[in-house]
């Protein structure tokens, strides 16, 4: 029975959750859509902890999305015992470096009076969902190899089925215990989002790089203003 | 030509007492919020000295500004791809240590304490963690600190100064020391602007304010390298960048900034100039000896015809024509020419301009004595007490020739006024100079009268914002009548 609610009922609140949230603290909180910077006030020990965390997650995540999109090409791949090494060893690679990354913050965060003045109630949830992410994640890498193999039988199919709306869980309730909790706290940390700092990586800027750099905004048509014709049908701004 | 307005400015360095009246101005006004309480928008120098943030001017630290690439110019420390991939730690970005921890003092102890043997104290406290600290710097911890070893001796100005010269300036006769009041300079070239990953900080298209919408900042931090005057700030407590916004509420109404309201020498000016944004990007990008002279070649005259017509075309107000035209700003940077940009080998066409301080020679130690005579009635320029290479380094990317003329025409207003007023030197010793810097009695005379006569509003020239017929434009004004106003009501709070 808590299968079901683990492996079904949780994925779909949490990706109603992370949905209809994001909308709406988007729309009507935005001020707060960012990771509230605390740069300015420690910088080296923040180096340390968030460059590899950063890169270490961004890979990670970036791995497990081909792993759901392409699970034949990843098994094509693995076929060969080298390149399965060079995948495995790489992912664990990345998986050491967020939870180095992680620790360091973390420890960053308690011992420093200033850090923990802007640290918020959440920021607590969300360490501890990421360490158990981290850590079971690596610990699935360490005792039930290959994942990378394995993962394109189970949870591939697992999940196209939760995206299809025909939930199957049976390949799931005969994973390890491990691997289980690594699931559950995925969705749970999807279902976050929202309600988290974790909103900052949905408004990565990549509009910058095909941006002009000077911006220049107009609070009126400038060609237009002195015709009282347009009254009332100028374009409003995109920045106000 | 592409004919935009710029909202200007000049301080008039030698009138500055240095009294921070424009700081605290701008304090109470601004920055006396949770997270803003290290800010200081406007903030006064002691020139010798390392400044706010400490040597901010150095660019091998901070990575301010634009390099010059070809054709074009680059952001230093900052720019699409080193932006992008440094988001997740700015390895170049000012942190506290480098502004100071901001403090205040227990003084409800004072009244609360228990009785006694000893007589109650208010500690200093930090006002970022509310612990007791030791306070070892603030925004002008060096104020007035001429020749100081830890400050003036650090300023990062001496380039191209040898030791001696640089231990002449610090002689006991010889010290001298002048203040530096600065702002946001609302470039033309803005660095902060090009640095927003987010696309949160603009340039306002009607008077050319910069400003950060606060709504879309969402705490990159690029900004906060890229300005090389350091006047972005990170509020820790929001997380997001905040600057000086020129009090844009009160220029709209055709009130001017606080700092400039309060100032107590009245050196400061604010007018508009018109300038050509098509030659932004060349003006920016050319070599360093060319730098100053380009930047005073994109400023218009409002006086042409065709500047004139160019500007109706582009939709500039005839009230902002005729408010450039009577300019005080235009006096002084274009007509004139003794008004400089602070530091214009950063590459962002700033928009403040300075008279330079003339500080004459008034004294020398000669032959083992106190010489308080010279051979000319103030001496010669050349002989000032700071070194013309300290103020070139300063005002022209380095170049001597342009401080030596701007200070020659200073010394040539005093020396015609003294002849007007008290009338005690020789005839060559007015003209000659005057002769030299090719200038008339009528222009000295105007010189003098909006350096030290003028009223506020010949000093302050704001044009019209029209913002009446700007919100009709946007919005249908009869609909929303009787309501707070418009736009951001969302209060400034995080959490989550």
């Amino acid at each position: 029975m808590s299968d079901y609610f683990f492996f079904i009922g949780l994925p779909y609140a949490a990706l109603v959750v992370v949905i209809v949230g994001t909308l709406f603290r988007y729309l009507n909180f935005g001020f707060g859509v960012s990771s509230l910077s605390s740069q300015f006030l420690e910088s080296r020990e923040l180096y340390y902890g968030s460059r590899p965390f950063h890169w270490g997650i961004i890979f990670l995540f970036f791995g497990h999305l081909v792993a759901f999109l392409f699970p034949a090409e990843v098994l094509l791949w693995n076929s060969v015992p080298v390149r399965l090494l060079i995948l495995e060893i790489a992912a664990f690679g990345f998986g050491i470096a967020a939870l180095v990354g992680l620790v360091i913050l973390v420890i960053r965060r308690l011992k420093n009076k200033r850090i923990r003045v802007v640290t918020s109630k959440m920021d607590v949830v969300v360490y501890v969902v990421l360490a158990v992410q981290i850590i079971t994640g690596l610990w699935i890498a360490l005792f039930f190899r290959w994942g990378s193999s394995w993962f394109a039988s189970t949870l591939t199919p697992y999940m196209r089925s939760i995206f299809l709306f025909n939930p199957d869980i049976a390949a799931v309730t005969n994973l390890p215990l491990f691997a289980k909790i690594h699931i559950v706290s995925a969705f749970t940390l999807i279902g976050l989002i929202p309600c988290t700092r974790f909103m900052h990586f949905l408004v990565y800027p990549f509009r910058y790089l095909w941006r002009s750099p000077l911006y220049v905004i107009w609070n009126w048509d400038r060609k237009q203003i002195r015709a009282t014709r347009n009254l009332y049908n100028g374009v409003k701004q995109k920045n106000t | 030509m592409d004919i935009r307005s710029q909202i200007a400015m000049v301080f008039h360095l030698d009138k500055c007492i240095g009294c921070h009246t424009c700081s605290i101005a701008c304090k109470n006004t601004w920055t006396n919020r949770k997270g803003a309480e290290y800010m200081w928008w406007n903030n006064v120098e002691t020139k010798p000295g390392t400044g706010y943030p400490h040597k901010w001017e150095d660019q091998n630290i901070y990575k301010g500004g634009w390099d010059k690439k070809g054709n074009s110019v680059r952001l230093k420390g900052a720019g699409k791809f080193k932006g992008l991939s440094t988001l997740f730690h700015n390895p170049n970005m000012a942190v506290l240590e480098d502004y100071y921890e901001p403090f205040t003092y227990r003084y409800e102890h004072l009244f609360e304490a228990k009785a006694g043997d000893d007589q109650p104290t208010a500690r200093p406290v930090s006002m970022i963690t509310g612990e007791p600290m030791t306070p070892k710097s603030g925004p002008n911890w060096d104020d007035d600190l001429s020749g100081s070893k830890e400050y003036a001796r650090k300023d990062v100005n001496f380039k191209g100064l040898s030791d001696a010269e640089q231990e002449a300036m610090f002689r006991l006769e010889r010290m001298t020391m002048h203040w530096l009041p600065r702002i946001c300079n609302h470039c033309l070239n803005p660095a902060c602007v090009a640095a927003c990953p987010s696309g949160a900080i603009y340039k306002r298209g009607e008077d050319g304010v910069v400003l950060i919408n606060q709504k879309k900042c969402r705490a990159w931090r690029m900004c906060v390298t890229a300005c090389p005057y350091k006047k972005v700030y990170y509020n820790w407590s929001t997380g997001k960048s905040e600057k000086c916004i020129l009090c844009y509420p009160r220029l709209e109404t055709g009130q001017i900034p606080a700092c400039m309201h309060t100032c107590v020498g009245r050196i400061r000016y604010l007018g508009v100039l018109l300038y050509d944004a098509d030659k932004i990007e060349s003006a920016a990008a050319c070599d360093d000896q060319d730098l100053l002279q380009n930047q005073m070649d994109i400023y218009l005259n409002p006086h042409d015809p065709e500047v004139i017509k160019a500007a109706r075309k582009n939709g500039i107000a005839d009230s902002t024509i005729t408010s450039a035209q009577k300019s005080p700003v235009y006096k002084f940077v274009k007509e004139w020419g003794v008004a400089l940009p602070l530091h214009p080998e950063f590459r962002t066409l700033p928009n403040l301009f300075y008279v330079p301080p003339l500080l004459p020679t008034m004294a020398f130690v000669e032959n083992e004595s106190y010489e308080t005579t010279s051979e000319s009635f103030w001496g010669a320029v050349e002989k000032s007490r700071l070194p013309m290479k300290y103020l070139a380094n300063l005002f022209s990317a380095g170049n001597e020739k342009v401080i030596e003329i701007v200070l020659k025409k200073l010394m040539a207003v005093r020396l015609h006024r003294r002849n007007e007023t008290v009338g005690d030197l020789p005839a060559g010793e007015v003209t000659d100079p005057m002769n030299e810097v090719k200038m008339d009695k009528e222009t000295a005379d105007a010189i003098f009268r909006l350096t030290s006569l003028a009223m506020h509003d010949e000093r302050f020239v704001i044009p019209p914002a029209h913002r009446e017929e700007a919100i009709e434009m946007i919005e249908n004004t009869a609909k929303v009548e009787g309501n707070t106003g418009f736009g951001f009501r969302e209060p400034p709070k995080r959490g989550l």
